[in-house]
């Protein structure tokens, strides 16, 4: 299995039913396919709905029904559409149970930066500002190093913060994190891995359970 | 009253140098004809306020493309790289605020709102030179009202009074820039006449409304 698919699959086991959820762009999305069938979460749209459905049929797009990247997707029966006030009301008001984003960088604080580095084209914060600060639980999905194999969970962020203390889990395709007062704790360790491998490629020191789970996908 | 007129006659309205809201997401629920007009128009220097900067020929970002802006407000300008390019090159101003104060900022200037308390952005660089206070506990921005000279719409119905219905995800910033803004156009796809909306059904309130233009064939966007 790949990384990315392995990250998603783990990610979604972590909702409750009726878990209202906001999911980033790119690998947060593919979380959707992942939901166990046994548990049915409302997903957020901001730019303005809720229920967000599967990408329709090639020919059957609506270019009304976009999602956040503004790509087509559809509405299930139940969804609604509101304006942006509403949608971030719903954000920022603790509406949201959870958030998935990814991340160039997070830290033991659960500090996260993803939204701009310094000296490149910079895009924006888009919404992600807000998700971070109001959703109720912050799920950081990334893989667990860069291109480069330099670690991206730190000691501190050096890059500019997207939120300060906001992430509550780290979900890699080496393991599952869960960011505490105390710092980052090793909850799962995905098959294969050991303690000392994931520990090499984080720069922060993980607090070590006595007992780890297996990360199943 | 009937508020229906031709793009000509709205974008005689519109003066050089002013402050523009335009809706849409991603080019979703962007008035793409009068942006097409105002890009064939002699208006320049604008200073445009819109959720993101569309894409370089497609949506508002064409007016970033033509030169007619001079300074962006916006919470993400990544899908247009003209406006990054005239950004760096010191051509245009950007101002990237996030999206959810963006929002809340132009309904408090509707609103009659002095500002508000967020927490978007506590402990980045978006808190720089702006107060901060403290309620039961946690930290919050204070951010100001952002109003404009003139706000371009898209609605998928109007009635001839100027009340609006907007359809799916083309909704997003329009309904707050209604009521944000001096001068409101409304570009709609259907017009119908005043009395066949639903007074339930309607989204935008037509008092917020002072012109209607139709909505051309052949403007489609995307």
């Amino acid at each position: 299995m790949n990384p990315r698919e392995r990250i998603a699959r783990r990610v979604a086991r972590i909702f409750e039913d009726n878990d209202v959820v906001n999911l980033g762009i790119g690998l947060p999305t593919s979380v959707a396919n992942y939901v166990p069938d046994d548990v049915h979460i409302v997903l957020q749209s901001e730019n303005g709905f809720i229920r967000v459905g599967p990408v329709p049929e090639p020919g059957q797009e609506d270019p009304d029904i976009v999602d956040a990247g503004g790509n087509p997707v559809s509405i299930l029966p139940g969804g609604c559409c509101f304006d942006s006030a509403t949608s971030f009301a719903i954000i920022r008001g603790g509406h949201l149970a959870a958030t998935v984003l990814g991340a160039l960088e997070v830290d033991q604080e659960g500090n996260l930066a993803n939204w701009m580095i310094p000296g490149k084209m910079v895009p924006g914060m888009g919404g992600a500002m807000d998700l971070v600060a109001g959703a109720r639980k912050v799920i950081i999905a990334m893989e667990h190093v860069t291109k480069n194999g330099d670690p991206k969970i730190l000691i501190k962020c050096r890059l500019p913060l997207t939120a300060t203390c906001e992430v509550d889990l780290i979900v890699t395709e080496l393991g599952f994190m869960e960011v505490t007062d105390q710092g980052i704790v090793l909850k799962e360790l995905a098959p294969g891995v050991t303690v000392e491998e994931i520990q090499s490629k984080t720069e922060a020191v993980l607090i070590i359970p006595e007992q780890i789970g297996v990360m199943n996908s | 009253m009937n508020k229906v007129v031709t793009m000509e006659e709205a974008l005689s309205r519109i003066r050089s140098g002013q402050s523009v809201m335009v809706g849409g997401f991603m080019t979703v629920g962007t008035p793409e004809g009068i942006v097409d007009a105002l890009v064939d128009s002699d208006i320049r220097d604008l200073t445009l306020i819109s959720n993101d900067t569309g894409f370089a020929d497609r949506g508002v970002g064409k007016l970033v493309s033509c030169n007619k802006v001079r300074k962006v407000v916006a919470s993400h300008i990544g899908t247009n790289r003209e406006t990054g390019n005239k950004m760096n090159a010191g051509e245009i101003e950007v101002e990237l605020i996030p999206q959810g104060t963006l929002a809340e900022q132009i309904r408090c200037a509707g609103a009659g709102l002095g500002g508000f308390l967020t927490p978007t952005g506590v402990g980045t660089i978006v808190e720089e030179n702006k107060q901060i206070m403290e309620f039961e506990g946690k930290k919050y921005i204070l951010e100001h009202p952002i109003g404009a000279d003139v706000a371009l719409l898209k609605a998928h119905k109007a009635d001839t009074s100027g009340n609006l219905v907007y359809r799916r995800a083309a909704r997003n910033f329009n309904p707050l820039m209604a009521m944000a803004a001096g001068l409101v156009i409304v570009e709609a796809e259907e017009i119908v006449e005043a009395g066949e909306l639903d007074p339930d059904e309607v989204m935008t309130p037509c008092i917020f409304v002072d012109l209607v233009v139709r909505k051309e064939a052949g403007c489609e966007s995307a």
